[in-house]
């Protein structure tokens, strides 16, 4: 895998593809910079990663002492975000900077991020049930039906469709195709939606 | 509300197209693709509608032809639209003109705005 970068999901826009003329829908995201804090290795840590810190000097971050003496090795003063990346990455040392610069040559990405909580919803939201009539007599509405037989098992298999908490759980959307980068404001374009709300932190692969 | 990414917006939008309102005749020419070869075409008509903001405002214009009504949206700040010519400016007193499409003849022209 190629380099990654974490970043905050500002909003949706819309661009006009200078080639086809078409509307192209793009989210917005301010990726970076990023802060290489610590490097796994495998002899050491099992495995290779890289340990990002996203540093945000608009938004001030509490930072506890244990943290202090985490990130003392590169240098930062705060992370507001701190995510590792799978892979061995041998020009990057400890205190290197990771900016949209880096993905100057990628075309397409995986973004990962926290999708949107939807709180209890019933087994038609939530499982895409069908649900039965609304009318003609039917009293069978948005309930789940049977959840399995009676007498044998004796119980409800574990993983059962059922209503509750949905949303909230940690979604990837792959392969966006990346639409611009403007690196000075460090923004990244990406065709398409992305998990999560507005502000919510993302992790970015390139690939 | 102002957001850090206005200016991607705003590189995108046109500042080239005139300033129309609903009611306004407006002359529209069309970058059409055929095969490899472009053309313009040119749809003439009444602004029945101006719609959204930004970079997704539109446009609906309306126009009569062979006794058939036909109504086209074409988002305002396109590649497609090569340039807008302002034909005539109608005197209206709404912002939307749906009630045009229940109206023939005499009675769906609209008087036009003469500034003397």
């Amino acid at each position: 895998m190629k380099i990654g970068i974490l970043g905050r999901k500002l909003g949706v826009n819309q661009l006009f593809d200078p080639e086809s003329r078409e509307v192209v829908p793009v989210t917005i995201i301010k990726a970076g910079p990023c802060l290489v804090l610590q490097k796994k290795s495998k002899d050491k840590d099992g495995y290779n990663a890289l340990q990002l810190g996203l540093i945000e000097t608009d938004r001030k971050k509490k930072v506890n002492k244990p943290l202090q003496g985490h990130l003392k090795a590169s240098g930062a003063g705060s992370a507001s975000y701190i995510r590792e990346i799978r892979g061995e990455f041998p020009d990057l040392a400890v205190g290197s900077h990771v900016t949209l610069e880096n993905f100057q040559d990628v075309k397409m990405v995986d973004v990962i991020g926290t999708s949107k909580g939807k709180g209890f919803q019933g087994v038609v939201v939530r499982h895409g049930f069908g649900g039965g009539a609304a009318t003609h007599g039917s009293m069978f509405h948005r309930a789940p039906g049977s959840i399995g037989a009676s007498s044998y098992p004796s119980r409800v298999f574990k993983g059962t469709k059922m209503g509750g908490r949905m949303g909230g759980v940690r979604v990837t959307t792959k392969n966006l195709t990346v639409s611009r980068i403007d690196a000075e404001n460090g923004l990244i374009l990406l065709k398409g939606s992305v998990p999560g709300p507005k502000n919510g932190f993302v992790i970015i692969h390139g690939l | 509300m102002p957001q850090p990414f206005d200016h991607i917006e705003k590189e995108q939008l046109r500042t080239d197209l005139p300033v129309f309102k609903s009611g306004d005749t407006v002359r529209i020419h069309v970058k059409v693709r055929e095969g490899d070869k472009e053309r313009i075409q040119v749809f003439q008509g009444t602004v029945i509608a101006r719609k959204h903001g930004g970079i997704r405002e539109t446009v609906t214009v309306r126009k009569i032809s062979s006794g058939i009504g036909v109504e086209r949206i074409f988002p305002l700040h396109s590649p497609i639209i090569d340039k807008i010519e302002l034909v005539q400016e109608g005197k209206v007193r709404r912002a939307k003109l749906y009630y045009l499409r229940d109206l023939k003849g005499k009675k769906a022209r609209i008087t036009e705005l003469r500034r003397d």
